[in-house]
């Protein structure tokens, strides 16, 4: 049994613990906010906070998760998310919407760490969130209204 | 306008109450997200339970008694904005209020919901979705307000033509007001006007409203919102397959002993296209499919074989060969003779994967006598007679829930249904009880084929002593999409694919000799439409061509187009327009370069200008700039996004997206080495609207495949070198 809390909510899990944390959450705790879109750490689709910090949860296996605290996009709910979120829908950041939590959950990280980035620090922290649907224009602009949001 | 396609649903659903309405088609589906999702979520129309007094006038509106007006969308909401641009119309003519619009997904009923542009099929593509619902939506939403002010005169005792609408509320002078919500029931009661008068433009509130945010952003925003890859069913297992290793192998034989020895594993299934592994999850079928393959034997006798240098071989022979002609004008032949200069250049560019950001995947689930399928659906009608198909069944057996698709670009809009094809038949093999999720994983998205074919094309032109061309030579060779496709009749006329020439057949400059011809070689590669079609290749070879021709005449390339360009308001207008914003005729100061094009496809018409800056072999896109007429502006914001989007998308392949055979085996498989665009590379865009009061066209495409032209100018204009070859790459 490996223990997690996920959102707040302690889990116990009979899982194989190299298990992608992914697939933990997605099909054994039932959250699917948390895309699968390369498997590789690649593409930031993925991305959830394990015990605070952003990882691509696709290529962390549960051991390393094992009692530790996970948020997901289904529980950000922390000043920087909020902030995040009122920019994306203000400025209608989002089209086929599918990395958009990994994208979310990156910026919200970014801006939790550092209220105000300068364009390089939003380029190192979103370079590893691919966007097919290219709203990376928009998002920038989001991040910048985000943070001027929070100061 | 003749009210011809629309009957009273509610009136109808009213009098058979008890009888059709939410019996037949609600099979206990347990979607775990879906409450959230619903709100703009996916398709459920026609099989949810109605509230008593629920106002439905037509296929596409219902007014609730909770003064919700919900909007059946027919078209896939794949990103392009469907969810947002289809209710606009409806709500213009209603007078709702923005606040108050719901949309949800349509079923699969071509009689219903077929795209108006397709005849009697439903799917959306080809940046079709406004423009062909561009009169039904709107007098859907005016029969609705008709029937709804006709309900309030009756109620109030007045005549109809006091009555007000504004915003979701019915007023009349005398001081009475409604909201729809409160005259829901009493309209649901009345017959359906046979005309009703559509709103002129200067009226429009909501249409060309730069404040109506998007329907769909909520749930991508908490994560609520539905995708294939999201559904979970009762008993459901999730399939990963082992596919083969080249185009064309055929199975031979394996062993399920090991993928059965992986826990969670419950069946290994033979299909047509490969060994399935069904799982209670993911991950446990990815293992069992990992531990199957290398005992999977295929036979590769029939197999594709070749690499793409080898296939640019061949092409490059057949180029050689006049081709069939898809144009002609003239004589270039001996128009050539006399050229004062002439230009020549091959254009090159290589296979490339859509690789949206959901891999491929598909819910097929058992329902009464027939299915239901689970997808982010883009071509119902086509899938569900396959489906069908596969499984004995007549097409209205198939039940499709059109889910919100991570993405598309052409994808999972497949003549050959091949994905949902593979579902139906590991939900067959599988004994057709259970539900299944097939899921692809990226290699296989990558690795499975139906790419952006392959082209070569051959340019010659000439210039006369004043510098304007005198004849045109185009040649193109690449394999058609549309053969073998229900789409033949259609789009291949005189052995010409149109969708392979289209944005050179139709060259909008004004040449006096003209040629335009087509190879298509058969090749044992699937492949399909990506976004924007065959300007992908087209609008890069024709504009980098025009571009060049300006230079070796000494010409400024804006002017030099639009002199050519006599006739064509509308390209001349986005490039005037591209061109005065983006400050064209200033220096773009040293090691810096800036480039121009203009293409029309999807009835848009879009120029773009390029910033460049260039370091040795290294260059950055610093900015850029676009025009875009598409008609009436129904919503500039989301047409903003679709121009930004479009262009980094074609951005994408024109710095690096490159799919490439060697043996037959393709060489990539993942984001690592199909490399997309990333953010760092992504420029500064800015958007323009050309003012209109035409038709709207299509946004989805148009701006894909003016970059990849504009971006090779602009490195030509800061180097002098000229590169023809996608990716482009200075070293
Ligand atoms: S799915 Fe984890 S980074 Fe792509
Ligand atoms: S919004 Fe579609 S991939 Fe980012």
């Amino acid at each position: 049994m490996i223990k997690l809390t996920v959102n707040g909510q302690a889990h116990q899990l009979d899982l194989d613990p190299n298990t992608p944390l992914l697939w933990v959450i997605r099909d054994h705790v039932g959250l699917t906010g948390t895309k699968y879109g390369c498997g590789m750490a690649q593409c930031g689709a993925c991305t959830l906070y394990l015990n605070g910090a952003p990882v691509r949860s696709c290529s962390t296996p549960l051991a390393a998760a094992a009692g530790g605290r996970i948020t997901t996009i289904e529980g950000l709910d922390n000043a920087a998310g909020k902030a995040v979120r009122k920019a994306w829908a203000e400025l209608d950041v989002v089209q086929c919407g599918f990395c958009q939590s990994g994208q979310i959950m990156s910026a919200a990280a970014l801006l939790t760490q550092n209220p105000s980035p300068t364009d390089a620090d939003i380029e190192v922290a979103m370079a590893g969130n691919i966007c097919r649907c290219a709203t990376y224009a928009r998002i920038r602009t989001a991040i910048k209204q985000a943070a001027a949001g929070l100061a | 306008m003749k009210n011809d396609r629309i009957e009273n649903l509610s009136r109808r659903g009213f009098l058979k109450q008890g009888l059709t309405l939410g019996a037949g088609l609600t099979l206990g589906l347990h979607l775990p997200v879906a409450a959230k999702g619903l709100q703009a979520g996916p398709g459920i129309a026609g099989g949810d339970e109605r509230a008593a007094g629920t106002f439905e006038p037509n296929a596409f509106v219902r007014i609730g008694t909770d003064d919700s007006v919900t909007v059946i969308v027919k078209h896939l909401e794949m990103g392009q904005g469907t969810y947002t641009g289809l209710p606009t119309l409806v709500a213009e003519e209603l007078d709702a209020r923005w606040d108050q619009i719901r949309a949800e997904g349509a079923p699969a009923d071509a009689r219903r919901y077929n795209n108006l542009f397709w005849g009697q099929t439903q799917g959306t593509g080809g940046s079709t979705a406004i423009a062909n619902s561009w009169e039904q939506l709107r007098q859907a939403g005016a029969v609705a307000r008709e029937m709804l002010v006709e309900a309030a005169a009756r109620r109030w005792q007045v005549e109809a033509s006091r009555i007000q609408v504004r915003a979701g509320v019915l007023s009349h002078p005398g001081g009475k007001r409604a909201t729809f919500g409160e005259l829901a029931e009493a309209a649901a009661a009345l017959p359906v006007p046979e005309e009703v008068l559509l709103k002129d433009p200067t009226e429009f509130r909501l249409i060309g409203n730069p404040n109506l945010r998007r329907k769909d952003s909520a749930g991508k925003l908490d994560g609520s919102a539905l995708f294939t890859q999201d559904v979970k069913l009762p008993g459901m297992l999730t399939a990963v397959v082992a596919h083969a290793p080249r185009f064309g192998a055929k199975l031979k034989s394996f062993d399920k002993s090991p993928a059965q020895a992986i826990p969670g594993v419950k069946q290994v299934v033979q299909i047509p296209t490969g060994v399935a592994v069904l799982a209670e999850d993911f991950w446990s079928a990815k293992l069992g499919r990992d531990a199957l393959a290398p005992s999977v034997r295929w036979d590769e006798t029939e197999a594709f074989k070749l690499g793409s240098d080898e296939i640019l071989t061949r092409y490059r022979a057949l180029a050689a060969q006049p081709g069939t002609p898809a144009r002609k004008a003239g004589d270039p032949e001996q128009a050539s003779a006399a050229a004062d200069k002439m230009i020549e250049a091959e254009f090159v560019v290589p296979f490339l994967a859509h690789a949206a950001m959901e891999p491929l995947n598909c819910v097929i689930a058992p329902a009464g006598e027939g299915v239901r399928v689970l997808n982010g659906e883009q071509f119902q009608t086509a899938d569900q007679a396959a489906v069908a198909g596969v499984l004995g069944l007549k097409p209205e057996q198939v039940n499709i829930d059109m889910l919100f698709a991570g993405g598309s670009f052409g994808r999972r809009a497949n003549p050959k249904s091949d994905y949902v094809v593979e579902a139906a038949e590991i939900f067959k093999a599988a004994g057709g009880k259970l539900p299944v999720k097939l899921q692809w994983t990226r290699e296989d998205d990558t690795r499975g084929g139906w790419y952006r074919p392959l082209y070569l094309h051959r340019l010659r032109a000439g210039l006369d002593q004043q510098g304007d061309p005198l004849f045109w030579e185009h040649r193109i060779v690449g394999q058609s999409i549309i053969s073998g496709t229900a789409f033949e009749q259609a789009l291949i006329a005189d052995g010409v694919d149109h969708t392979s020439v289209e944005g050179a057949s139709n060259l909008p400059y004004r040449i006096p000799n003209l040629r335009v011809d087509l190879h298509s070689p058969k090749l044992g590669i699937p492949v399909l439409w990506w976004r924007s079609v065959g300007s992908t290749h087209t609008a890069f070879a024709v504009e980098c061509m025009i571009d060049a021709l300006a230079v070796a005449a000494g010409r400024d390339p804006v002017d030099y187009r639009l002199g050519l360009l006599a006739g064509q308001p509308r390209q001349q207008g986005v490039l005037k327009l591209a061109a005065a914003k983006a400050g064209w005729g200033e220096n773009p100061g040293p090691g810096r370069g800036r480039g121009v094009a203009v293409h029309k496809s999807s009835n848009s018409y879009v120029a773009q200008v390029v910033d460049v800056t260039v370091r040795g072999d290294a260059f950055s896109v610093d900015r850029v700039v676009i025009a875009v007429d598409c008609g009436i502006a129904v919503n500039p914001e989301v047409i903003k996004a679709q121009m930004e989007g479009g262009m980094g998308f074609g951005l994408s392949a024109a710095l690096g997206d490159a799919l490439t055979l060697k043996e037959g085996y393709v060489e990539q498989s993942n984001f690592h080495d199909y490399q997309v665009l990333r953010s760092n590379r992504m420029p500064q865009v800015e958007v323009h609207i050309m003012p209109s009061t035409e038709r709207p066209t299509g946004v989805g495409e148009p701006a894909t495949p003016v970059i990849a032209p504009a971006l090779a100018n602009a490195l030509a204009a800061a180097t002098g070198r000229r590169l023809y070859r996608l990716p482009l790459k200075l070293a």
